[in-house]
């Protein structure tokens, strides 16, 4: 493949901020991307995260801030200019160009000798060698997909960007490209910062993600910390899902805290907790539970006088609402294995957990966060 | 938002410069000096032909009242032949977009195909089929669907026919655009909601084909209004029409103001017709 | 007896549509025949089957004459409307300036102006300049009407493109001017040549605008015009089939070629 380009290094976005009028899509965006790490944007829709990797391209121009590729201011220079490609949602293939000649594009337009080399070689980095010949409208989405790919990657950009590349496969295809992907990246050693609003996909591939809402980053972080240790409700809820169960830190015990959820108490380790004062949000993930009947030893934390509102058996686990005391209704994912028989609709059972898996939010979070996209906030982010 | 995504500012004045300048000069420019024209009188005791500016506003009222039956006559026309021609092409319209398969571009391209020939032929060929010497008339004739001496060229029959004839196209491929548009899975979710064929037409098809119908209307009328040709070619000096008055008072008539005065009231009243019905009608974007 | 109506109601609109596409060309038909009629100069009365006419389509006196007009001001007129017509296009369909809606105005106003006030206007315009009516004044008369139409159909194309293709070709190294010539020209350029097509038909075939400001020059449409009185010599009929079939040629061909260019 064609030779590396000289402007190389980390990204680093500083105070990016973007506004259409009004609206700030983008809200003073510090974040630096290592190179040679596979970086995901993850959000919802509207969230900015499509105008941050617009703006990393060239295609827009921040309001404020700036944008550099190593030693080298990038913020206003053209997108022709910028060793940077990216993989367009809509795969933004050249309809009146052969697929070898969408590919050859970037090599052309650079004066780069050896296209055909370059061609070929990509072409086989896909799989896709014998449609060299065909227009785009005769390839299939996933051959598109991976076409587009093939015509950013040809260049060995210093950055290669994704915005939701995958979103319109179908799911077996969609988790296969996933893989490729990830396998590519490594192989071929580029930045890949891919933009999504699917969370499974951003923790499959990423090496670090960056959650945004609103036009912030709500955290940043390797999958497992985002997960394990969310600091606030919206990433708590989006990635993956979380039970918060609001209540008051009352005591100390060593490097733990105690809590009064409702009357019962916790245990939570000082270092899980973001809160800032005694009001918090306690969380747990859904797998974490483990549901037991009244007659069974418990260990670790221990909440009682649940009862099970609704069973759903999807075949690796089972999922339980347990109707607790005060009134919420708390998610559990028990595994599909021998070791607990299932529950049934009206038992009364207890939840426990191991105590170290608890996190804690400010108290002043909304809970609600995250949750669920309200179709009428959904702004077209693409613009 | 930006269209392209970079643009520099400049751009748009200078692509527009030339063709902007160019309709300038040659069309709005041409209209004000119609305009001036309109205004003026005959020098007195000078050649037929010579005119001087006197901003005589009553050039238009005298010319209005001695042509008003013109005036009423090529509204009149060009309403019927714009009825009969939507009449006849929104079911061919509807056949082409629905009933047609895969030889819907054929079809299109004969919609268009006797665009091909010269105007004038087309005309001409229907004032010799519905002449004494083409097959129609005899034919009538014999199966008493017409009386002996009835003739259908030089009548008003004639000129609307050729009217409606000649702009079938322009109503036909508006509304062929429209009713292709249509989503057929609207159709479906109707007749599942209960729907028969005839109500879907009436409540789904047809609301969704208006923008097509008042486009072709307009692509109809506006042309058939300030006709001339058909009316030369098929009618009889009992069916001139606005554009035969305007045409010989610029060539036979030499009166050039009465000519300009009688384009712009053509050009007003139409305007006013189309404005009123665009309002009526509800679309706001047609080009 | 059910199954008969049952046919009809199903079919009613093919039939319909079979009677309509008959009434469409039987004019068409009616102009091919009688190019094929010995009729001498006059062509009214079928007198005879002949190749004659069709053989020597220069014949009867002016004919070519008047073709040969026609075609020189159909092309000068498509080529300077399609030019300034496309960029009118361009400027309109792809950035927003102030004055963008007074613009889209002045383009849809010769397409509303009846054809008798355009050619009358521009008429009285010639005169007021001493200019005498002829060749040139008819072809400026034309791009007049005939931009408009390209204007449209340019920008319907225009409107139509993925913006996204051209951010595409600048990410990929091609700068503004390259990217025009490279992706944004090649997918409009059907456009273009349908809005050409558009300008040279409605040029040739003009009669209103021509009649008022060619003066002594003769074009076809007027040529058949003025000896409709007489009778059209069959020649004149030869041309008029000879255009259909060319045009319709073309059109076919072109749908042929853009079928097998999606295809292969």
């Amino acid at each position: 493949m064609s030779e590396k380009s000289s402007i190389q290094g980390d990204l680093r976005l500083t105070n990016v901020t973007k506004s259409y009028g009004d609206f700030t899509a983008v809200n003073d965006l510090s974040l630096t991307i290592p190179e040679g790490s596979f970086f995901a944007l993850l959000g919802p829709s509207g969230c900015g995260k499509t105008t941050t990797l617009r703006m990393v391209a060239g295609l827009e121009e921040p309001t404020q801030g700036t944008i550099s590729l190593g030693s080298t201011d990038i913020t206003y220079t053209k997108p022709y200019q910028r060793p940077i490609n990216t993989v367009f949602q809509n795969y933004a293939l050249f309809p009146h160009l052969t697929i070898f000649e969408n590919i050859a594009f970037g090599l052309r337009r650079r004066g780069i000798k050896d296209v055909k080399e370059q061609v070929e070689k990509a072409l086989e980095l896909v799989e896709l060698s014998h449609l060299s010949a065909r227009k785009p409208t005769q390839l299939s989405g996933g051959q598109q997909q991976r076409i587009a790919l093939a015509r950013a990657i040809v260049n060995r950009p210093a950055l290669l960007l994704l915005d939701e590349p995958l979103g319109a496969l179908d799911l077996k295809l969609r988790r296969q490209m996933q893989i490729e992907l990830k396998w590519i990246q490594k192989e071929v050693g580029l930045t890949f910062v891919h933009v999504t609003h699917d969370q499974e996909e951003a923790m499959t591939m990423a090496d670090t993600i960056a959650v945004m809402n609103e036009g912030e980053i709500e955290q940043l972080g390797s999958p497992a910390d985002l997960y394990d240790n969310p600091k606030t409700a919206f990433v708590a809820n989006f990635l993956g899902q979380s039970n918060l169960i609001k209540g008051t830190i009352t005591g100390n015990d060593g490097d733990n805290h105690i809590v009064d959820l409702f009357g019962q108490k916790i245990s939570l380790a000082k270092n899980r907790s973001h809160a800032v004062d005694n009001s918090i949000f306690a969380g747990i993930r859904p797998e974490k539970f483990r549901i037991s009947r009244l007659a069974t030893p418990f260990s670790g934390n221990v909440l009682s006088g649940g009862k099970i509102e609704d069973v759903s058996y999807i075949g690796v686990s089972t999922q339980y609402q347990v109707l607790m005391p005060w009134g919420q209704e708390l998610m559990v994912f028990e595994q599909n294995d021998d070791a607990v028989a299932p529950f049934s609709v009206g038992e009364d059972v207890n939840i426990s957990w191991e105590a170290g898996f608890t996190f804690a939010l400010r108290g002043d979070e909304d809970a609600e966060a995250g949750t669920e996209v309200n179709p009428e906030e959904i702004i077209e982010d693409d613009e | 938002m930006s269209k392209s995504g970079i643009s520099r500012p400049g751009t748009p004045y200078l692509l527009l410069l030339p063709g902007v300048a160019f309709l300038f000069t040659f069309f709005l420019w041409p209209i004000a000096n119609l305009a001036q024209t309109s205004t003026q009188t005959p020098v007195a005791g000078g050649d037929t032909g010579e005119y001087e500016q006197s901003l005589r506003w009553q050039n238009y009222i005298d010319a209005f009242l001695e042509n008003k039956e013109q005036f009423g006559r090529s509204f009149l026309y060009a309403a019927i032949a714009t009825v009969a021609a939507l009449a006849i092409a929104y079911p061919l319209a509807y056949a082409i977009a629905f009933k047609a398969g895969k030889y819907k571009n054929v079809l299109l391209v004969l919609v268009v195909a006797p665009f091909f020939t010269s105007f004038l032929l087309r005309t001409i060929a229907w004032k010799q089929i519905l002449g004494e010497q083409g097959f129609v008339v005899p034919l009538l004739r014999d199966l008493h669907i017409i009386a002996p001496s009835t003739t259908l060229t030089s009548s008003a029959f004639a000129v609307v026919s050729g009217m409606t004839y000649n702009f079938l196209p322009f109503m036909t491929l508006p509304i062929y655009a429209s009713i292709d548009r249509i989503d057929p899975r609207t159709l479906e979710a109707s007749g599942d909601l209960y729907a028969n064929g005839l109500t879907t037409f009436r409540k789904v098809t047809l609301p969704l084909s208006m923008p097509g119908v008042v486009a072709g209307t307009l692509l109809t009328f506006i042309p058939a209004a300030g006709d001339y040709v058909n009316a030369a070619i098929l009618g009889s000096p009992q069916t001139k029409m606005i554009g035969n008055v305007i045409e010989s008072r610029f060539f036979k008539i030499v009166d050039y103001p009465t000519a300009a005065a009688l384009s712009f009231t053509l050009m007003a009243a139409i305007l006013i017709l189309v404005t009123v019905y665009i309002r009526k009608a509800g679309t706001d974007e047609l080009v | 007896m059910r199954t008969v109506s049952r046919w009809f109601q199903r079919n009613l609109i093919r039939i319909y549509a079979v009677i309509a596409f008959t009434y469409l060309l039987i004019p068409v038909a009616y102009t091919v025949a009688f190019s094929f009629n010995d009729g001498g100069k006059s062509n009214l009365i079928w007198k005879g089957f002949t190749f004659d006419n069709w053989m020597n389509p220069c014949g009867a006196p002016e004919v070519c004459t008047a073709l040969g007009n026609s075609i020189k001001i159909g092309f000068l007129a498509t080529l300077f409307s399609t030019i300034l017509g496309t960029m009118i296009a361009f400027a309109i369909g792809r950035h927003k300036f102030r004055g963008r809606s007074t613009t889209n105005l002045m383009i849809f106003l010769p397409m509303a102006t009846p054809e008798i006030v355009l050619g009358a206007s521009m008429l009285s315009l010639f005169l007021t300049l001493k200019v005498n009516p002829g060749f040139w004044p008819t072809v400026l008369a034309h791009v007049v009407f005939c931009m408009s139409f390209v204007v449209v159909t340019v920008k319907a194309r225009i409107a139509s493109l993925d913006p996204r293709l051209e951010q595409a070709a600048m990410d990929l190294y091609a700068n503004e001017f390259e990217t025009f010539r490279r992706v944004t020209l090649p997918l409009v350029a059907p456009g273009i040549a349908a809005a050409a097509l558009l300008a040279f038909s409605l040029s040739f075939d003009d009669f209103i605008i021509t009649n008022f400001n060619s003066g002594t020059m003769t074009t076809f449409p007027k040529f058949v015009y003025v000896s409709a009185a007489r009778g059209i010599p069959p020649q004149a009929n030869v041309i008029g089939s000879a255009m259909f079939i060319i045009a319709l040629t073309v059109v076919i061909l072109g749908q042929i070629v853009g079928r097998k260019r999606a295809v292969k």
